[in-house]
């Protein structure tokens, strides 16, 4: 049963992922985008981290991609669509990224033999078990992350002023 | 449950972070290059969660260091979502061929 919805699953995220590169319009791909998180989350249930999958929706789909969306919406970017590169980029986008590819999969190919195959345990992914790991052991990189949220919150904010940052 | 190989999973990672690398190559709008690099974010994710799950079940640290990257995705996106608004304001596109003020 899980087996099956791993592959459908998988096929809709490399489908989706895909979409996401080749559509012309920018608010196109954003949706597909979306769904490619929704399939992605999908894959964490699968993996046994369930308030991950509902972090991952909640902040990408419904924070970043909204974000994205309404910056194309605000800024009318979806009028143009704009020409790809030329066919050498391209060519040299698939023959290094398919090479580099071709590596990771025969290395991958071997990961098999480490796997130890551990039963499903519903409660390893759950908000209990990771609040308490995440308040004792890893204490010091919240505080780190919550600085780093205010950093980028200042920087967007003068990024965004009319007069500050660069000069027009 | 969990008849599904490791090596299955790491498969559908990389897949993703190759359509990443190629949308990041052969785009030239700026809002799909940075959906591509979080398309690359979240192979990385796939990774860390699966090694988690099959290499160390008891530990927690492929959940964490997930949920930073995810953070720090977050952070990311605000501060290029206001470069790209910036860019917009300067240039009247967001096409980066055209941003070449530094080149010339």
């Amino acid at each position: 049963m899980s087996q099956y919805l791993f592959y459908i699953l998988s096929l809709l995220t490399a489908f989706s992922a895909m979409m996401v590169v080749f559509s012309r319009k920018p608010v196109y791909s954003v949706l597909y985008m979306i769904f490619c998180f929704f399939t992605i989350a999908g894959h964490y249930i699968l993996l046994n981290a369930q308030f991950l999958a509902a972090v991952h929706v909640i902040v990408y789909s419904g924070a970043i991609m909204v974000l994205f969306l309404y910056v194309i919406m605000m800024l009318n970017l979806n009028k143009e669509s704009e020409p790809h590169k030329s066919n050498i980029a391209k060519t040299a986008a698939v023959v290094s990224g398919g090479l580099l590819l071709m590596v990771l999969v025969s290395v991958f190919k071997s990961a098999d033999g480490l796997a130890i195959n551990p039963a499903f345990d519903s409660q390893i992914g759950m908000v209990e078990v990771l609040g308490m790991v995440l308040y004792e052991k890893y204490l010091l990189p919240f505080e780190v992350s919550a600085l780093l949220f205010l950093t980028a919150m200042i920087g967007a904010t003068m990024l965004g002023k009319k007069e500050g940052g660069a000069q027009s | 449950m969990s008849e599904i190989p490791l090596s299955h999973i790491l498969f559908v990672s990389t897949a993703l972070f190759f359509i990443g690398m190629y949308g990041m190559f052969t785009r030239r709008n700026m809002i799909t290059m940075l959906m591509s690099i979080e398309l690359m974010l979240n192979s990385v994710n796939i990774n860390f969660i699966a090694f988690n799950k099959y290499l160390f079940p008891g530990n927690l640290d492929g959940l964490f260091f997930t949920i930073f990257i995810i953070t720090i995705a977050a952070a990311e996106a605000a501060v290029a979502i206001a470069i790209i608004i910036n860019l917009y304001r300067n240039h009247k596109s967001i096409d980066v061929e055209e941003a070449d003020a530094l080149k010339h």
